[in-house]
């Protein structure tokens, strides 16, 4: 590697999921963040009982994102040989934990608006 | 209603400022582009392989007005790294094919011939249809030719019977060897791995494949049917010492039967047999399943002319250009890149990847009337696939010394996940935006 930049990464990312696909999945998780903000602007407050069930959805993401990981690089938990290969694996984990949990957040707000102040 | 007002003009406005945050920053982390040189040179490319693509696609970004050929009498481009995973069953052939046309510029000549001569005196290179290319510089960058009559007894149509592999062969070939040694190793038996006694692409490639049928046999239970042994055709297993000394004890670790100073020169396919010469003599090895690397050599186009060393390499043919700028010594407006070149190391796609923009940066700077100030330290990298799911990253110089690319982070002589995802995930991405110039 002689310099990773931003460009480089771009272009490696859209190699690996094709540019099309890879710019489908920027402007969706772009478009779940928007909605994630819009919501709590709307609301001008978090619904902490919308909030328990993404916080409950955590755990879940975690799970899906490493076995999907894992899955598409015919890979397991054995692999697993030193300690940037943890780091790795926790960050994915984490990926997967906090997406689900804005996803679930977002999906719930929009479809039921809480009550009218 | 007048909340909700206020609530969307607020919403409205965060999203305005973070669409104008996002386009600095992407604005501000682009890499700025070289400057444009105006010319009207006459620039030849000698194969569109990795090296021949690349730069391709950078001379023709930073030259305004050149006119760049590119010679290759092969239509597919064969993504090379990806063989071996192919080879272990976990990508199809196709997976490596392409256009060689899908990479390159439009303003770029594509002579779709082989090149039969080259006259750097004259300063023409003639195809194979007699055709004859002017240049003004010319770039030497057809890889190697694989001698598989080097091997008696052996022929390309036996591949994936009998217990016959060849990975190097092409992808269908990386096909047909993976179903020869998914059969191996559900029977069990002898299985034979050795390299040439030549230079060749991709040193690790042969470790690996030692490593992934070891690994296979393990996780079909079926380990102990089935011995491997290694016939390495020096003294050692690889010319870094320091990563010698880690594939010894991985070696020992794996349980490999391991033989010095053997070299392949005959196969008998029918009675299973391997000859080797040896310092002591021809040696038979019999085998099972049996990965079959040939000798490598530079192309006859290239051998033929008077471009290679005339006392290194002798007989093989490699370039004989400096190693730091990789122009030739002789023939100033001659450049190899990738695999051809005669330097001491550097025959992977990642030294093919740190060779072109030394060699982009030498034509620039020569046309725009300066010196280059790139130089090539004989990078070369070879993730080591040790077993399924893990890799080793190896990274070298011409110093025999490790130079991580995440030093800290990686550890090089580490069997690790990351280095496996690397491999399997991003390097054929970051090899095809090499392709394209953008990496």
């Amino acid at each position: 590697m002689e310099e990773l930049t931003l460009t480089t990464l771009l272009a490696v990312f859209e190699e690996m999921f094709g540019a099309g696909l890879f710019w489908i999945m920027v402007v969706a998780a772009l478009a779940i963040t928007v909605g994630y903000i819009y919501v709590l602007i709307r609301d001008r407050a978090v619904s902490w009982r919308k909030f328990l069930l993404a916080q409950l959805s955590m755990p879940i993401g975690a799970i899906v994102a490493v076995l999907f990981v894992q899955f598409v690089t015919h890979s397991g938990f054995g692999d697993i040989g030193g300690p940037v290969d943890v780091i790795v694996l926790l960050g994915i984990a984490v990926a997967g934990a906090i997406g689900a949990a804005i996803l679930v957040y977002t999906v719930q707000s929009l479809v039921s608006r809480p009550a009218s102040s | 209603m007048t909340d909700f007002l206020t609530a969307r003009r607020a919403f409205l406005k965060a999203s305005a400022a973070l669409l104008a945050a996002t386009t600095a920053f992407g604005g501000a982390t682009t890499r700025v582009r070289a400057q444009k040189v105006s010319t009207s040179a006459r620039i030849v490319i000698l194969g569109a392989g990795a090296a021949g693509t690349a730069l391709a696609n950078r001379l023709n970004d930073r030259l305004d007005g050149a006119s760049i050929t590119i010679i290759d009498g092969r239509s597919e481009h064969w993504y090379q790294p990806g063989f071996t995973l192919i080879a272990a069953g976990l990508k199809p052939a196709n997976y490596s094919v392409s256009e060689t046309t899908e990479w390159l510029p439009r303003d770029v000549d594509l002579i779709a011939e082989y090149a039969a001569d080259i006259d750097p005196e004259a300063k023409t290179v003639t195809t194979t249809s007699g055709t004859s290319v002017p240049y003004d510089y010319l770039i030497v960058a057809p890889g190697l030719r694989l001698n598989w009559e080097g091997i008696d007894g052996f022929s390309l149509d036996m591949v994936g019977e009998k217990g016959i592999g060849a990975v190097y062969a092409g992808p269908e070939y990386a096909a047909r060897t993976w179903a020869a040694m998914d059969r191996f190793t559900d029977e069990g038996g002898q299985g034979l791995f050795t390299r040439p006694a030549t230079e060749m692409k991709c040193a690790g490639a042969p470790l690996k494949y030692a490593f992934l049928t070891d690994d296979y046999a393990r996780r079909k239970g079926s380990r102990g049917n089935v011995e491997i042994t290694y016939a390495a055709h020096s003294g050692s297993l690889f010319g870094v010492p320091i990563v010698n000394e880690k594939v010894r004890m991985l070696f020992e670790d794996r349980g490999f039967n391991t033989v010095h100073n053997h070299v392949m020169r005959a196969i008998d396919a029918d009675r299973g047999i391997a000859t080797f010469n040896t310092p002591d003599g021809p040696q038979e090895l019999p085998f099972d399943f049996v990965n079959v690397i040939p000798p490598m050599t530079a192309p006859d186009v290239v051998r033929n002319s008077p471009l290679p060393w005339a006392d290194r390499w002798v007989g093989q043919g490699y370039v004989e250009v400096d190693p730091h700028t990789l122009r030739h010594t002789r023939y100033p407006e001659v450049f190899a890149a990738g695999d051809v070149a005669g330097v001491p190391k550097g025959k992977t796609a990642a030294s093919a990847k740190w060779q072109v923009p030394v060699v982009e940066d030498q034509i620039v700077s020569q046309l725009a009337g300066s010196e280059g100030t790139e130089r090539y330290n004989g990078y070369t990298s070879c993730p080591l696939i040790t077993r399924i799911g893990r890799a080793m990253l190896i990274e070298f110089d011409y110093n025999n010394n490790l130079v991580p690319s995440f030093p800290g982070v990686i550890a090089p002589l580490e069997e690790l996940w990351i280095s496996w995802l690397m491999k399997e995930v991003a390097l054929k991405a970051t090899y095809n935006a090499m392709l394209r110039g953008d990496a």
